[in-house]
């Protein structure tokens, strides 16, 4: 709704943003990421102050009975000013929520905004809720999950059963982000299964499928000459596969992947092993945007095309991304969702 | 040596003029600066004048958006919580009253308009609003508080004496933790939503109030200004105009010179392309600059827009806009070129020896003059026709520019025609010469006269509306805030206990009911205010039947509002029916800005038809001193929020005070306008001097001074200008007119009525009568100061 | 006698420095003569011309008219002479162009006060014009605008006439028949006529002839 206004929330220090975002500005009085990560559950589902951003994202590639495929989207940021809870009006704590559903033709996107410290938006960890007004991430632990958002055309209520375990990416959770060693601690829960309805302008849908939620804070995730990212997340066949590459202002790129069996166990790849290369670019907003892409990973054979299903997936927030389902062909099979961030 | 280039050679010789006569060069770069300077001018005043009238309507308008409020005054915090988490999307707001100032508490995060005025592209501001707090108001409001820890920001789109603040600073600050004073309701709301009353039955949901009538009215002057602009982009047009016909007049000797020696004539018109173009921009450079200045000058905020240029921290009102100076530099270089086309296609067609033969070319003007007249007579006919049938705001703007162009177009032509009287009822000799020459001068000074007639009309034209405007809008505040302050009552208890508190504190508590009916099958509203002189003195009627007020009062008839008797199709005399019975209407009212009918009853009338109604809503007439304390009086007994009691008379002070800082600009345009189109004479007439050494050398030599000859000149200009304005002042009222009776209801749905100011009128001629001599000044001065020897050139046999 | 000039002299600035036009010129005419005035181009007939008219001032010597120094006069005064005693008659015809023929006719003598209607109407009538009273300038040829020109001049009744090669822009039978109304409008008036030439056949026809050369009476 006050899209400038967060804008310059979010990114106070710098209005010529360094890298998506903001997120290639360092800031001394925040915490960094530590290795090793040393994880203390379910108190780390929960906020942590004293980092300068976090987030609880979670996508869900979706299909109605009769098939038609969904993406859902639902986001809660967290952006500090300062590394402090505070209280009441005065806390430094924001927060913003992204929702979306995508469906070949449409993309539904809302967005809200709230000040930490009055009770409109946050996170528990146990028992587990994170909300943002009338949206909310709710469950008794992070294994079974109600999710609830609604916007003025769209709305959806969606239960979650987690089929496996979390699964923690680069080093145990410590995932670098850039040749100087930038890093945030990172782990998701890849193994959902939802039911639910969507509401749309034209009824409700019952649908189900599968979802993934990632976890992630830092307080300087990008390197400098970092622009932006291109983030995969793809349930295959023969397993679960997260990439993603850095563009960096030299052309030049930094990759990193987990690649995920299905019972849960991983491997992490170092830069370089992952490659995604853009195929075909669209028009969205009067910026051009890669929608087709072929993935690899050769250490498992996998050579695959990437395929947006709503070419028009835009986030047209007050920080604009591009984020919705796709469709994996060639020597796998699949879903996925693919996020791109910085395209100008 | 190297040969000079033939291009270079023509340029020189072009340039050589200017080099030779310099002051030519110089009235033809002021000319079309000041065309450049008098548009950028009014843009700049039109912009200031929206703003304030924008923070006007913000502080007169209690926001366009629905509230929610409580009984108490006060919302609980953890409600507001609780409200957002069951889908509302509603953002707080908490006010009070600050030393001497209102403070307003917003949340950035979710008001839907941000924080209004404020410009947040700051990003540190804005952490540190969130954080450590930050006031934005204008700097005479952050005058009247005492000291806080908390950072200061002019602000001058902040509305007079309020300051905008976060909300949780306003919260410490008003001691409120906890509290909110109401919440705004987003207008666009999510699919699912919790029942308003299943999240908080104690609150009220309230549509927005009326206060987007004033809103409308300021619209309307939006509008006028808008006209006001484009005529004076007529003006700007027309002296560019003239300044640059005159300039090929006064070269064509050159031009016939380089043209005999053999240059082409392609080349030639494309160097004086080329030279015009770089004229006209620099010429609209030093305008826009001028321009700047002149808007500086004529407004009253200008040390907070200059500082507003330079230091990043606010926005300001007068700012260096692009499309304000692009639309300056576009008059320029438009209304270079448009000039130059035709006078470049002349320069095509001109016989390689044509030599000047004045009273030939005023033959010639004289076939053009026909059809002129032909082409200005269709014009005029044309606006009539738009005035009579044509419907809809682009007839208005049709008819408003065909009267315009029409008129200027005829003016040669009706000139003409007097002059031509003039000459043959002359009895004395050198009258009847006067009027023949001034006659034969006509088409070298048409084109000046045309932004003279221009000028003046639009100057005529737009004193009317401002100052019809002016009386209109501050009797309408009359009529509508005529009580110094008025409180809203939450429910019919609190108004019982109100009438009891406020009668002994006030000289008159007048009780406002009102209830909604359709009338004729239009929404309406039925008033019933107490019988008061207060009303009978402040409410004028558009049109009313005799005796109006006294039948009314005995409860025989009723009075509607404009738009109920416009939409309705109803006319005095004509009866309505309100709750089932019968009235007479006997007056109709202006109600400026109100988007629905209206009804006034009296008192006892409304309460015999609706017997259950109760008022909620007080007038209070009181001394407006009191104002303040009785505010807190309330808000401490009945915890009355800030929206239930309006200060009318501080609002009404305020907003007479925009209008007349407004009404000042208008007045010094005005004068600018004048100086422009007289600076626009003085061009033509230095230029007509040396053509018209041979019509004067003959009179001379039969016996006339000199000295005399320059009087008559004076003489001739004053005439010229009397001529004019007695032809500017009809089309003046008629562009008033269209303005205000056409334009305005096709926009609004309302007429505005129009006042004549004779007196301002006459001082308008005055004005011009003295422009026209100080344009005559000196080109007389030079004619008196003539070597005989010069006069004498024109009977030596070598011409 | 009507006219008397003494010593007149008038230079010229021009750039090579002061330029000697007329170079003490004596001379002088009673009411009813005739004078050719002849000599090359800028051997200083029209300077003489302008200067008895009264058009101009003399560096040096004086003109006297019926016994006024109109070289001692001002401005206001000098315009009064030429107003009421003297009448001038260009090679261009010049014309009032704004005026109609009536008009420029009737010009001088209206501004002198001494309109006369049978007389104007008399002229009218001899120089050919009384169809075209309603006219304008331009729309006339050149020998009906000389014949304005000269009309107007005898309209008011001048005791001095000035004509500065009347004829020169008229072919030679318009030019006979129009100095032949002049020189019996001229006698009939009983008024002095000085007429600058460079035609010897036209000089011929005058009283007396005086020759300039370099400024000097030669």
């Amino acid at each position: 709704m006050n899209a400038k206004v967060f804008f310059f929330l979010l990114f106070p220090f710098a209005v010529s943003a360094q890298g998506f975002a903001g997120l290639g500005l360092k800031d001394d009085s925040f915490a960094t990421p530590q290795i090793p990560a040393i994880f203390d559950f379910p108190r780390d589902h929960g906020p942590h102050a004293e980092y300068r951003i976090e987030w609880w994202y979670l996508t869900s590639n979706l299909e109605a009975k009769d098939g038609t495929p969904f993406g859902l989207q639902w986001t809660l940021f967290r952006t500090a000013l300062a590394p402090e809870n505070g209280t009441g009006w005065s806390s430094p704590q924001l927060w913003m929520g992204h929702a979306a559903v995508t469906t070949a033709d449409s993309h539904y996107v809302t967005e809200r905004f709230a000040r930490g410290g009055i009770g409109q938006a946050g996170v528990t960890a146990y028992p587990f809720e994170a909300w943002i007004d009338d949206w909310q991430l709710v469950g008794p632990d992070l294994n079974t999950l109600r999710m609830t958002a609604s916007g003025p055309n769209f709305a959806y209520d969606m239960d979650l059963e987690a089929l496996g375990p979390l699964i923690f990416h680069g080093n145990d959770g410590y995932s670098v982000k850039s040749a100087e060693g930038q890093a945030s601690y990172y782990y998701s829960q890849p193994f959902y299964a939802v039911e639910g309805t969507l509401k749309l302008p034209d009824g409700d849908v019952q649908v189900s499928g599968t979802a993934w939620l990632d976890r992630e804070w830092s307080s300087q995730p990008l390197s400098e000459n970092q622009m932006g990212w291109d983030w995969f997340s793809l349930s295959l066949d023969t397993g679960k596969l997260m990439g993603f590459r850095l563009r960096q202002t030299d052309q030049t790129f930094y990759t990193s992947a987990t690649w995920i069996t299905p019972d849960g166990q991983t491997t992490a790849y170092p830069d370089g092993a992952f490659s995604a290369e853009p195929v075909s670019n669209v028009t969205v907003k009067g910026r051009t945007i890669p929608t087709q892409w072929r993935v690899t990973l050769p250490d498992r054979g996998i050579d695959v095309t990437v395929a947006a299903i709503n070419d028009q997936a835009w986030m047209d927030t007050s920080v604009p991304y591009w984020e919705g389902p796709i469709t994996v062909t060639g020597t796998h099979k699949g879903v996925g969702y693919l996020e791109m961030t910085g395209y100008e | 040596m190297r040969r000079p280039s033939l291009t270079m050679t023509g340029l020189h010789a072009l340039l050589s003029h200017w080099w030779r006569n310099p002051i030519q060069l110089f009235t033809l770069v002021v000319g079309l600066s000041l065309a450049t300077a008098l548009w950028s001018g009014v843009q700049a005043v039109n912009a200031e004048a929206r703003a304030s009238y924008d923070a006007a309507a913000a502080t007169l308008g209690e926001g366009e958006f629905e509230q929610i409020t409580s009984d108490s005054g006060m919302i609980l915090q953890a409600d507001y919580v609780r409200l957002r988490r069951s889908g509302w999307l509603v953002s707080p707001v908490v006010e009070g009253q600050l030393d001497n100032a209102r403070l307003i508490g917003l949340d950035p995060l979710t008001a839907p308009n941000g924080l209004g005025p404020v410009d947040m592209s700051n990003g540190q501001l804005t952490v540190d609003m969130l954080t450590s707090g930050v006031f934005f108001a204008r700097q005479e409001t952050l005058d009247l508080l005492g000291e806080y820890d908390i950072s200061l920001v002019q602000s001058p789109d902040v509305a007079p004496g309020v300051i905008l603040t976060d909300v949780g600073t306003a919260q410490r600050l008003l001691e409120m933790d906890g509290f909110l004073s109401r919440l705004i309701v987003a207008p666009a709301q999510p699919m699912n939503q919790v029942l308003f009353t299943d999240v908080t039955p104690k609150l009220t949901l309230r549509t927005p109030q009326n206060g987007t009538d004033v809103a409308r009215l300021t619209d309307s002057f939006h509008l006028n200004l808008t006209a006001f602009g484009l005529l004076s982009f007529a003006v700007g047009i027309f002296i560019v105009h003239g300044a640059i016909g005159l300039a090929f007049e006064q070269r064509r000797p050159v031009i016939r010179t380089l043209r005999a020696l053999g240059f082409p004539l392609r080349r030639l018109m494309a160097l004086i392309a080329v030279e015009l173009l770089a004229l006209s921009l620099i010429a609209g450079a030093i305008g826009v600059g001028l321009g700047y200045i002149i808007a500086a000058a004529l407004l009253t905020d200008v040390a907070a827009t200059i500082s507003g240029l330079y230091g990043a921290s606010v926005s300001s009102t007068l700012q260096f806009r692009p499309e304000w100076w692009l639309s300056s530099m576009v008059i320029a270089v438009a209304g270079t070129g448009m000039a130059a086309a035709t006078s470049l296609f002349q320069l095509s067609r001109m016989p390689l020896l044509a030599s000047a033969r004045p009273r030939a070319w005023a033959m010639q003007a004289g076939r053009g003059r026909m059809y002129q007249a032909g082409v200005a007579f269709g014009l005029l006919i044309l606006a009539a026709l738009l005035g009579l049938v044509g419907s809809g705001l682009i007839a208005g703007f049709g008819m408003l520019a065909a009267l315009l162009i029409g008129a200027a177009l005829a003016l040669p032509v009706v000139l003409d025609r007097v002059l031509a009287f003039g000459t043959s009822r002359a009895k004395s000799v050198i009258i009847e010469w006067f009027w023949a020459d001034t006659r034969q001068q006509l088409p070298g000074l048409s084109l000046a006269l045309m932004a003279l007639l221009l000028a003046m009309a639009t100057n005529v034209g737009v004193s009317t509306m401002v100052s019809s405007f002016r009386l209109t809008f501050t009797g309408f505040l009359d009529q509508r805030l005529a009580s110094e302050f008025y409180v809203y009552a939450n429910d019919a208890d609190q108004a019982a206990e109100l009438q009891i508190f406020l009668t002994p504190r006030v000289d008159k508590v007048l009780p406002i009911q009102s209830v909604d009916q359709d009338i004729r099958g239009l929404p309406s509203e039925i008033y019933g205010p107490t019988a008061h002189a207060t009303y009978r003195d402040n409410w004028l009627f558009l049109q009313s039947a005799p005796k109006a007020w006294a039948r009314i009062e005995s409860g025989e008839g009723v009075a509607i509002n404009e738009q109920l008797a416009r939409r309705g199709d109803i006319a005095i005399g004509d009866k309505i029916t309100i709750a089932g019975k019968l009235f007479d209407v006997l007056g109709i009212y202006g109600d400026y800005g109100n988007p629905i009918g209206q009804v006034i009853v009296t008192e006892a009338l409304f309460e015999r038809l609706f017997p259950d109604s109760r008022a909620l809503q007080f007038g209070l007439r009181m001394d407006p001193v009191d104002v303040p304390a009785l505010t807190n009086e309330l808000r401490n007994s009945f915890g009355l929020a800030e929206t239930n009691m309006i200060n009318q008379a501080g609002i009404k002070a305020f907003s007479l005070n925009v209008f007349e800082r407004t009404f000042n600009v208008t007045g010094a345009l005005n004068i600018l306008t004048l100086a422009v189109a007289g600076f626009a004479i003085l061009m033509s007439l230095l230029t007509l001097a040396t053509m018209r050494l041979p019509q004067l050398a003959p009179v001379w030599a039969q016996g006339l001074t000199r000295a005399r000859l320059g009087r008559i000149e004076i003489i001739r200009a004053v005439l010229l200008a009397l001529l004019t304005a007695a032809f500017a002042l009809p089309l003046g009222l008629a562009l008033a007119w269209t303005l205000l009776a056409i334009v305005n209801v096709e926009a609004f749905g309302w007429r505005l009525p129009m006042y004549l100011f004779p007196m301002a009128y006459l001082r308008l001629a005055v004005f011009a009568m003295i422009a026209a001599i100080l344009a005559a000044l000196w080109p007389s001065y030079k004619l008196a100061r003539t070597r005989p020897a010069d006069l004498l050139k024109v009977f030596s046999n070598e011409r | 006698m009507l006219l008397h000039v003494s010593d007149l002299i008038k230079t010229y600035r021009g750039p090579d420095g002061a330029v000697e036009i007329l170079n003490g010129i004596s001379m002088t005419m009673n009411r009813g003569e005739t004078l050719a005035l002849t000599g090359e181009s800028g051997s200083g007939k029209s300077t003489l011309l302008h200067l008895v008219g009264g058009l101009d001032q003399p560096d040096g010597g004086c003109v006297d008219i019926d016994g006024v120094d109109i070289c001692a006069l001002d401005d206001a005064s000098r315009a009064a002479v030429r107003r009421d005693k003297v009448g001038v008659i260009f090679q261009q015809f010049n014309l009032i162009p704004s005026l109609n023929v009536a008009s420029n006719i009737t010009f001088q003598a209206r501004l002198a006060g001494v309109e006369d209607p049978d007389w104007t109407r008399n002229l009218t009538t001899r120089m050919g014009l009384a169809d075209h009273m309603g006219k304008y300038p331009e729309q006339l040829s050149g020998g009906q605008q000389q014949r304005v020109a000269i009309a107007r001049t005898l309209a008011a009744r001048p005791a001095l006439v000035l004509a500065d090669e009347p004829t020169g822009n008229l072919d030679e039978g318009t030019a006979d028949t129009v100095l032949d109304l002049m020189l019996t409008l001229v006698a009939e008036t009983n008024a002095a006529l000085l007429m600058v030439t460079h035609s010897e056949r036209l000089a011929m026809r005058m009283g007396r002839r005086l020759r300039l050369r370099a400024g000097r009476v030669a």
